[in-house]
């Protein structure tokens, strides 16, 4: 007996046999559901506003905010309007947090290294304090060392100090430079000195791959960039005027100062955000096989050279995705300034939702300023990290 | 003439160089060429010059006595009374006070089944009971009624208003990280589907959650939420808190499960494809198992962090330990002076938990990898 011959299901068919249709089904009913529960959520929320009398729209950022800053980049007093208090928020934060990722880096690595050293008390701290600052919430450390920048250092009249650099309740203050028009000529000079150590770079890189010839690739462009500088510092009228704090009865007169709330969030931060990165530097050295170092010196390659030129782009590969996941968690983390009052953009859009009750307009600035510090950050790293992924044929 | 050749032994050869004990380690860790020698020497001054003032402060001069003005006395150092006359206020928060056994018990019933759960011995289908058993009896013990309809045993009824400290810091991390699971899986599973919505809808809801402070979803839950809900419906804030950090939370579980799902040989995919299995008993029957079990490690992160990270729930008031604190110095003027101390005290909790946890994913690593070892 011939069994017929089974014909195969079609491709596209409206039926429920058919992967392509349930697939279309499923991905209708998952926007309607989704659509469904945003429409609810709108009308609840229009509805509820229309009956509590809660306004909307973005109108209110031109209205004189009303309240004053502590510190900001640019001047800033109560009559300026909202959205200058955002712009004061979100220059804080990201001071906070450009600071903040340069120093994790630096001491983060130094730790991470320092896991390594042949020392065995370096070893033994480096480990204590990775374990230590970690196993802490960052928000109780920024609290502690709130509690000690504010309420344990000495009083402002008895400020201790190193030379001209004064600590106590009122933070820190240093010398810092009397800022004339003189100083963009500097700026200007490092920049031109950076664009000539660049074409310096290529040159040397050209000339190294034509006639083997090797040519100093960091001395060289520091000192073109350093002379460069000079260059515009001369050129600028050499301006050399100094502010030198002194203690006053009341207060620490003159320099430039940082707030111990700023000192607070930058402590905490760094200090929990870089026993994590040391953690990503020691995963990542430990990632490159001990061949490589061996076979840099069968090469004859020197010290530096196995370190610059074999070791580490082999290290970084492992080491810049989790590192890019610190940085922006130090960006985020950030955030937690308004627990201690750092008026950072979180803190501003508190004050501005309580003042004004807008809470979806305030919260949407907060996570528009997040989502787009994160993207772009993540976008930046994600360069770097294809720029230095392995090359394959 | 033939020499007499006269055998002579030759010297013994040195014996190798002492590798074990004090003495060789010393030579090897502190002292093995001058750079190190002079690290050595740095660090043990600085070492100590600070370590004992610490123990001085912290140890020898410090009191345990609950008189504030005793405290004050010149050359006391630590106060460690601020601990011992307020610890039931930092560790229950506001619950009232001759209730607070009702939260200790609790407490330990939920550290015991965590503790159940992460060992090899009990890891069978009645764990699933237990932690139904265990999660309904630390909500009557701490609420006093069930779903507030049930009285039970006559306990007075704590709202949740009242919750706080330790139990409310462990109770929001258990919870958000077993109410995470199901939508994590569900998103991981989600991005790496082949249907062009659904990928979507997870990808934006993943990179969208990550992408924000976890203290801005916890600003919305407790200030948005009440607008979302329809006219008249209101919910506790306690709730809201959970469900914003559950949500959080399943955005990176999701991004670590995914982890797991794309080391999965597609092989494994085909063989069950070939078997006939269907989508969802391809998904739990072959490839969740092993995924999972893969990411443990990273899973055992999740739950560290997101313990730490309930401490940001202080911001929108909710007084769990970080906040409970607060609670008891910022209004008393004798001991806030004392706060360190009792900050002291508190971290060295929030270490005992993370530390413990942080050894167990390393064992648990090593246990899971013996597998792949032969």
């Amino acid at each position: 007996m011939a069994v017929a011959p089974r014909t195969p299901p079609k491709k596209r068919d409206w039926s429920w046999r058919s992967q392509a249709f349930r697939g279309l089904l499923y991905q209708v009913i998952a926007v309607l559901l989704i659509g469904g529960v945003v429409w609810w959520l709108a009308s609840n929320t229009a509805e509820n506003m229309r009956i509590r009398g809660i306004k909307s729209g973005f109108d209110f950022l031109t209205q004189p905010a009303g309240f004053d800053i502590g510190e900001s980049l640019f001047s800033f007093d109560s009559n300026n309007p909202y959205w200058k208090a955002f712009l004061v928020g979100i220059g804080n934060t990201l001071r906070v947090a450009i600071i903040g990722i340069i120093l994790t880096t630096i001491l983060g690595t130094m730790v991470g290294v320092g896991r390594f050293s042949r020392n065995g008390l370096v070893r033994g701290i480096c480990y204590g304090y990775v374990e230590l600052f970690r196993n802490v919430p960052v928000l109780l450390q920024l609290l502690m060392w709130y509690l000690i920048f504010t309420e344990l250092l000495p009083d402002i009249s008895e400020a201790k100090n190193i030379g001209p650099v004064f600590l106590s309740k009122g933070g820190l203050t240093y010398p810092g430079p009397v800022w004339e028009s003189g100083h963009l000529w500097i700026l200007g000079g490092l920049i031109a000195g950076a664009a000539a150590a660049w074409a310096y770079r290529r040159w040397a890189t050209t000339q190294f791959e034509a006639t083997g010839k090797l040519r100093s690739m960091f001395w060289v462009p520091l000192i073109i960039v350093l002379l460069a500088g000079a260059a515009g510092w001369v050129a600028g009228g050499m301006p050399n005027q100094w502010q030198i704090p002194t203690k006053g009865e009341f207060a620490i007169e003159g320099g430039s100062s940082l707030t111990p709330e700023f000192l607070a969030v930058l402590f905490g931060l760094v200090l929990y955000t870089a026993a994590f990165v040391a953690e990503v530097v020691r995963s990542g050295i430990q990632s490159v096989p001990r061949g490589q170092s061996e076979a840099a010196q069968a090469l004859g390659l020197a010290k530096g050279q196995e370190m610059q030129k074999v070791l580490l782009p082999q290290a970084l590969r492992v080491i810049i995705p989790p590192m890019t996941n610190q940085y922006l968690n130090l960006t985020k983390n950030s955030s937690l300034a308004v627990a201690i009052g750092y008026p950072d953009v979180v803190s501003i859009s508190n004050t501005a939702l309580n003042q004004t009750g807008r809470a979806v307009e305030c919260i949407a600035i907060i996570m528009l300023v997040y989502l787009t510090t994160s993207l772009s950050t993540s976008f930046f790293m994600n360069w770097y990290n294809s720029k230095s992924a392995i090359k394959e044929r | 003439m033939a020499d007499t050749i006269i055998f002579q032994s030759k010297p013994a050869r040195e014996a190798p160089i002492k590798t074990e004990g004090l003495v060789p380690w010393v030579k090897t860790n502190l002292f093995a060429n001058w750079q190190s020698t002079v690290t050595t020497l740095v660090v043990g001054a600085l070492l100590l010059y600070y370590v004992p003032q610490f123990i001085n402060w912290a140890i020898l001069t410090a009191t345990t006595t609950t008189n504030a003005d005793a405290c004050r006395a010149d050359g006391v150092g630590a106060c460690w009374g601020v601990v011992k006359e307020k610890y039931r206020l930092i560790i229950f928060g506001r619950y009232p006070f001759e209730e607070q056994w009702r939260p200790l018990v609790a407490t330990l019933l939920m550290v015991g089944l965590l503790v159940a759960s992460c060992t090899r011995y009990f890891w069978s289908k009645w764990l699933i009971i237990g932690w139904v058993v265990v999660l309904s009896a630390f909500f009557i013990l701490m609420y006093g009624s069930l779903f507030g309809y049930f009285d039970v045993f006559g306990l007075t009824k704590v709202t949740t208003d009242r919750w706080g400290g330790l139990p409310l810091t462990i109770m929001l991390a258990t919870l958000s990280i077993v109410l995470c699971f199901p939508v994590a899986i569900c998103v991981a599973l989600g991005r790496r589907s082949n249907l062009p919505a659904i990928r979507t809808f997870c990808t934006i809801y993943v990179e969208l959650i990550r992408g924000v402070p976890l203290i801005s979803v916890l600003f919305m839950a407790s200030f948005m939420f009440p607008l979302f809900m329809p006219q008249g419906v209101t919910v506790d804030v306690l709730i809201r808190v959970v469900v914003g950090v559950t949500l959080f939370a399943a955005a990176y579980m999701a991004e670590v499960i995914r982890g797991g799902l794309q080391a999965m040989p597609k092989g494994q995919t085909e063989a069950a494809a070939s078997l006939g299995l269907s989508y969802w008993q391809t998904q739990f029957k072959i490839i969740l198992p092993q995924a999972l079990a893969m990411v443990v490690p990273g899973i055992m992160n999740n739950f560290i962090g997101l313990f730490k990270d309930t401490s940001l729930v202080y911001i929108v008031s909710l007084y769990e330990l970080t906040g409970s604190l607060g609670l008891a110095l910022n209004s008393d003027a004798d001991w806030r002076p004392y706060k360190l101390e009792g900050y002291l005290f508190i971290v060295s909790i929030y270490f005992v938990f993370c530390f413990a946890m942080s050894r167990y994913s390393l064992w648990i690593e090593k246990q899971l990898n013996k597998s792949k070892l032969r």
